[in-house]
């Protein structure tokens, strides 16, 4: 029998060398004599070890990693010497059995049980693990049963905002319309988060189910995925996707032969955050300039070319073949308190082991940093860890004591977000970070609301006049001041959550402001 | 039969053609003139407007909107540099500073020889192994100032 080989297709290993790592198996195996097949599969997200090469063996993959070119002929002798003979590997990069990694072992992947696994758009290979049986069983029910066991699961949204997904299905699904939208947010922006372009590179099929069930819920006959275009791989591997599964007849006029239509097509952004908002996408998707709209109507209401629309997120449509497949009790049963199911969290910035670590919600910041960073990259002390995207608080590190969770993060003024982590050393200014949050919001504001587009700019102004020593504390009042103003006088979360990250660093870093804690209290 | 010449309007206008009756048309129009050309012409911006029935001005306002749309040619090479937080916490603010230098250019602007234009860019997902530059449509991770000046240099040979 053929062993096969696998090497990832996904974007972080590409960027570490994964395309060369694998020319360079090609090579080797075309000037040898072995029955191997190489394999472009997607990647299990533990992206210190990427590329990780993995081999199939009879009691699962066996993995090494992280691979360069110049590893392979010493792999391909281990691999030919003792895998193939069905002894231990025996090399630098051995990681044994994958599934014994314990990064992985640690986890609950709900949503990211086939990531790494499959090859990507194999159509069988998707099948055989499981999908579109969510599907086939939401085929057999009331438009109002699929919903009724989306609002069972708890699932809430997981672009950042967490509505619950199943009472915005619901309100699609009872509004009379002639025509309705399912829309993907997949315009991932927030810095230190990546798990919706894993999810669409390398579990395409599963957004693609997640959206179709979507449709039929509601009666939308069409989708649109909105990628930002900083993601080539993404959009490459959903273009193949969508053509195997219209192929099948997954999409299209007869959906599995039951008569429901359900088209989709991806549509790209262009570097723009602001689009990640979802009224902004809509207008974006409808070929304007992406200002944000004011609500109501909501776009549940009033939404795509102002038709009744659902706009969700990317893990929040991928969460759905699993709760349809398995029942809202399977997923519910994860979690703590209003925050139901697993929350794919994404450990970034300076860490020696980032990488995708879906959990049930309810552990604590720190049991994850603890368990799972391996420490700082550069094995300084860290200073802050910003959760939640550019627009989440920055935590100093006596306060990583606080449960993942969202209600526990709102109470302490932070934002969980899209479960975005980035860790930061101890060689972190804090108040050139409070300076970015404030430029972001600069170059991003859709310009709408005076605060966002001129408040950020004077925000800059003011932080380097803190910086420079002028009436250092008139200014401290007026960026509080600032911040206030932003908070009530912007209709989106671009200008009214730019001072949470801002708040955080004078607050609890008030050194890098040259204050004295009791200073920093202006609340 | 009919002989037809191609020039770049010509594929401007099938272009427009083969899209305009999407829903939504313009992005995808915006996206798929800017991949063929390099950027957005202003002959191009008119043929846009007349068949989409809006102004010039409505088309302009819509790709002064968006970062990713030009109106000018690109370097044969687009470096983005990612700004955002993840990557700076693993460096890329000292990165930025060498990119500039190395290249002796600020960000939105060409090296003379045409060869090169640097940007930057709000986050390429590739947060755990920053800092990352995108070129073209190529992710770069874990780059360092050396790593930088090596792959610059790689290109450069490629281009002679």
């Amino acid at each position: 029998m053929t062993t096969k080989i696998f090497i990832p297709r996904e974007s972080t290993a590409i960027s570490l060398g994964a395309h060369e790592v694998a020319q360079a198996f090609t090579h080797y195996l075309s000037n040898h004599d072995i029955d191997l097949k190489i394999i472009r599969n997607g990647s299990r997200g533990l992206f210190w070890l990427e590329p990780m090469v993995e081999v199939e063996t009879t009691q699962g993959r066996m993995a090494y990693g992280p691979v360069t070119s110049a590893d392979v002929a010493s792999i391909m002798e281990d691999i030919s010497q003792n895998i193939l003979h069905e002894k231990p590997q025996s090399h630098a990069l051995a990681l044994g059995l994958t599934e014994n990694i314990a990064y992985l072992k640690k986890q609950t992947r709900l949503t990211f049980a086939r990531a790494g696994i499959t090859d990507p758009v194999s159509l069988d290979e998707y099948l055989a693990l499981d999908g579109f049986k969510g599907l086939q069983k939401s085929l057999a029910l009331s438009t109002q049963e699929i919903v009724t066991a989306v609002v069972d699961s708890g699932l809430r949204g997981r672009g950042g905002a967490a509505f619950p997904t199943g009472i915005k299905w619901q309100t699609v699904r009872d509004a009379t319309a002639d025509k309705k939208y399912i829309v993907c947010n997949a315009d991932e922006g927030d810095s230190g988060t990546f798990a919706d372009k894993l999810v669409m590179e390398c579990d395409p099929f599963m957004l693609i189910e997640g959206m179709i069930i979507a449709g039929l819920a509601v009666g939308a006959d069409q989708g649109y995925i909105y990628l930002r275009s900083e993601y080539p791989i993404a959009d490459e591997i959903l273009q193949q996707a969508i053509e195997i599964a219209s192929a099948a007849g997954y999409l299209g006029n007869n959906i599995c032969g039951s008569g429901k239509t359900f088209n989709l097509e991806v549509r790209l952004g262009a570097e723009a955050y602001i689009c990640g908002e979802e009224t902004a996408l809509l207008e974006s998707l409808e070929g304007k300039r992406g200002m944000v709209r004011f609500k109501p109507p909501l776009p549940a209401l009033e939404g795509l070319f102002a038709k009744p629309t659902i706009v969700n997120n990317v893990l929040s449509l991928a969460a759905i073949p699993f709760i349809m497949s398995e029942g809202s009790q399977a997923y519910q049963q994860y979690g703590t308190n209003r925050s139901r199911g697993t929350l794919p969290f994404q450990l970034a910035g300076n860490v020696k082991q980032g990488g995708l670590i879906e959990l049930p919600f309810g552990s604590s910041l720190k049991d994850l940093i603890d368990n799972f960073s391996g420490g700082t990259a550069s094995n300084r002390p860290i200073k802050a860890i910003q959760v939640g995207g550019p627009l989440g608080a920055y935590l100093p590190s006596h306060k990583l004591d606080i449960p993942l969770d969202y209600e526990a993060f709102s109470k302490a003024s932070a934002v969980l977000g899209h479960g975005g982590i980035v860790v930061f050393d101890d060689s972190v200014d804090m108040l050139e970070q409070a300076r970015f949050s404030m430029e972001f919001c600069v170059v991003e504001s859709c310009g709408k609301c005076t605060p966002c587009r001129i408040g950020s700019t004077r925000g800059v102004e003011v932080i380097d006049r803190i910086k420079n020593d002028e009436r250092r504390a008139e200014n401290m009042i007026l960026l509080n001041d600032l911040c206030d103003t932003m908070i009530d006088g912007s209709l989106c979360a671009m200008g009214s959550m730019t001072p949470i990250p801002v708040r955080s660093a004078f607050t609890d870093f008030p050194q890098d402001f040259f204050l004295t804690t009791q200073e920093s209290n202006h609340d | 039969m009919k002989i037809e010449f191609s020039s770049p309007l010509s594929n401007v206008e099938n272009i427009i053609d083969s899209l305009k009756n999407k829903e939504g048309s313009l992005l995808p129009i915006l996206h798929a003139i800017q991949k063929d050309v390099g950027y957005i012409t202003p002959q191009a911006i008119e043929r846009i407007a007349t068949k989409l029935k809006q102004t010039p001005a409505e088309i302009h306002g819509v790709i002064s909107f968006y970062h990713q749309f030009r109106t000018s040619p690109p370097g044969k090479y687009q470096i983005q540099i990612c700004r955002a937080e993840a990557c700076q916490s693993r460096g890329s603010r000292q990165l930025e500073v060498h990119a500039k230098d190395f290249l002796a250019i600020d960000y939105h602007q060409m090296t003379n020889d045409k060869k090169f234009s640097l940007d930057s860019v709000y986050c390429l997902g590739n947060c755990a192994t920053g800092p990352n530059i995108r070129i073209n449509d190529d992710l770069y991770g874990r780059i360092s100032n050396q790593r930088f000046e090596e792959i610059l240099s790689n290109l450069d040979r490629e281009l002679k």
